[in-house]
């Protein structure tokens, strides 16, 4: 299949790309990983006039740790988080890099495309929800630095404005007793998942100090269920607080019903994925070694 | 060539100079900017083993490799791997035609049926054995979730590929 024909422009530098986006305006696209623009383009749901590709761009697919951050260029690609020793110290990044889609996929796609595309169901919006984590943008106005939370706004929507984008992804490190984990189910290895659990808690004995809990594809954004924090926040992490926890989450998600399954199917799956991400997270908080990654058939 | 990016951005061509290195040659060829690898493969080299499967980014036929990592060749344009080396399952055999190990233990092992998805899982496979030259039956199942067989069920598969990084590590050590 091919898509419509496009002019094709190859970015020397993320400063180009942000004038040649401003100079063309609404029909022009970033190409960055193109794992979901280049298939919409192929269907013909997408048609720009102009792609602006960001792979020849020099030095933005880093990974690395300065000062206690962790710093990810946008175009670091899925591949190269799972495989990075700094990301592994923050073990919820690593379940989520090691697990979207498949390695070919993994290879090719990128956390800044995937944060700036805002698909609600991507992976990478709901986990960098639970963390203090910011994204750093470029544009015609000069640089500046958002929130996670703040950057997606809707659906495919973000806060980018016309001739800006994103250059760098910074995590803050987790302090001590914290940890995280990112549980997701899917369908088959290269769909995105039905729906998704991130948690990142801190533990003082077994009180739970600290929390934050994103739920991805249930929502048009990642959802931040408030009560099922306020379930385990300040107190012990018994069986019956998860449950509550997981309760507290069905109500709050708003999920649509699709050919992955119905709404009621997603609340039931999101608080079963939620308590068992609690339950990693706890152990990982501890300094036990858990393994997790997406689930699929 | 190549002008994109430069001072006149509104004339940026849709036809494009690149030169890729396939199977060690490189090919240097004027191509559009919407074609896709996989056909720059198949219809401009006329490299038909890399198959078009299900053209929407799921089922793995097309993989190949570029500057050794696995891709799907329906979901990246040619323009991309301008500079770039592309190993294709005609690049796997040996320079005297002998099969690669891979090649071999799937024929041995029956790791295919229809043989339609073949070169994409050989090309999987030989990523994943050139990071990992003893990989665990999880670690094989991981690096081959993105490739689709609808004939074998995947067991003789799996062990295809346990019966080459066998092959490939005895050859390594002069057996």
């Amino acid at each position: 299949m091919y898509p419509k024909a496009f002019q094709y422009h190859r970015a020397a530098t993320l400063k180009e790309a942000s004038d040649i986006l401003l100079q063309l305006g609404e029909g022009a696209k970033l190409l960055a990983g193109g794992q979901s623009l280049i298939p919409l383009m192929k269907l013909r749901f997408a048609n720009p006039e102009h792609l602006v590709d960001l792979n020849f761009v020099k030095g933005c697919d880093y990974v690395r740790e300065q000062s206690g951050a962790l710093h990810f260029g946008a175009l670091a690609r899925h591949a190269s988080i799972a495989q990075s020793s700094e990301a592994a110290r923050v073990p919820i990044l690593r379940d989520c890099a090691a697990g979207i889609a498949d390695v070919q996929v993994r290879n090719r796609g990128t956390i800044g495309g995937s944060l700036a595309e805002a698909d609600p169901s991507g992976d990478w919006a709901t986990v960098l929800m639970t963390l203090p984590a910011e994204v750093k943008c470029v544009g015609p106005k000069g640089e500046r630095t958002v929130p996670v939370s703040e950057f997606v706004q809707d659906a495919y929507t973000t806060l980018l404005q016309p001739g800006e984008l994103v250059t760098e992804i910074i995590v803050h490190g987790p302090g001590k007793n914290s940890s995280g984990a990112y549980l997701a189910f899917k369908r088959s290895a290269p769909v995105y998942p039905t729906a998704s659990a991130a948690v990142q808690l801190e533990l003082e004995g077994d009180t739970c100090k600290g929390i934050a809990i994103a739920l991805g594809c249930v929502g048009l954004t990642p959802v931040r269920p408030k009560e099922a924090e306020a379930a385990l926040r300040g107190k012990a992490i018994t069986e019956k607080a998860i449950d509550e926890a997981a309760a507290a989450a069905r109500v709050a998600c708003d999920p649509q019903p699709d050919m992955r399954g119905s709404a009621e199917y997603k609340r039931q799956l999101v608080g079963a994925l939620l308590k068992k991400a609690v339950k990693a997270a706890v152990r990982r908080a501890r300094g036990e070694q858990v393994e997790m990654s997406h689930i699929y058939a | 060539m190549l002008e994109a990016g430069t001072q006149n951005q509104a004339a940026a061509p849709t036809r494009v100079v690149i030169t890729v290195k396939v199977n060690r040659k490189a090919y240097t060829r004027a191509v559009e900017a919407r074609m896709l690898l996989v056909e720059f493969l198949r219809e401009e080299l006329e490299l038909t083993g890399t198959h078009i499967g299900c053209d929407t980014t799921y089922c793995g036929a097309c993989t190949v490799l570029v500057d050794s990592a696995a891709v799907k060749s329906c979901t990246m344009f040619a323009v991309q791997a301008d500079g770039a080396e592309v190993t294709t399952v005609e690049g796997l055999e040996g320079t005297d035609g002998a099969l690669h190990p891979i090649q071999k233990a799937f024929s041995e092992c029956h790791g295919l049926q229809c043989g339609y998805c073949t070169p994409g899982l050989m090309l999987s496979s030989l990523a994943l054995l050139t990071k990992n030259k003893n990989p665990n039956e999880a670690e094989i199942r991981k690096a081959l979730a993105g490739n689709t067989c609808r004939c074998t069920g995947y067991q003789n598969v799996f062990r295809s590929v346990e019966a080459a990084a066998e092959a490939m590590r005895s050859a390594a050590h002069g057996d």
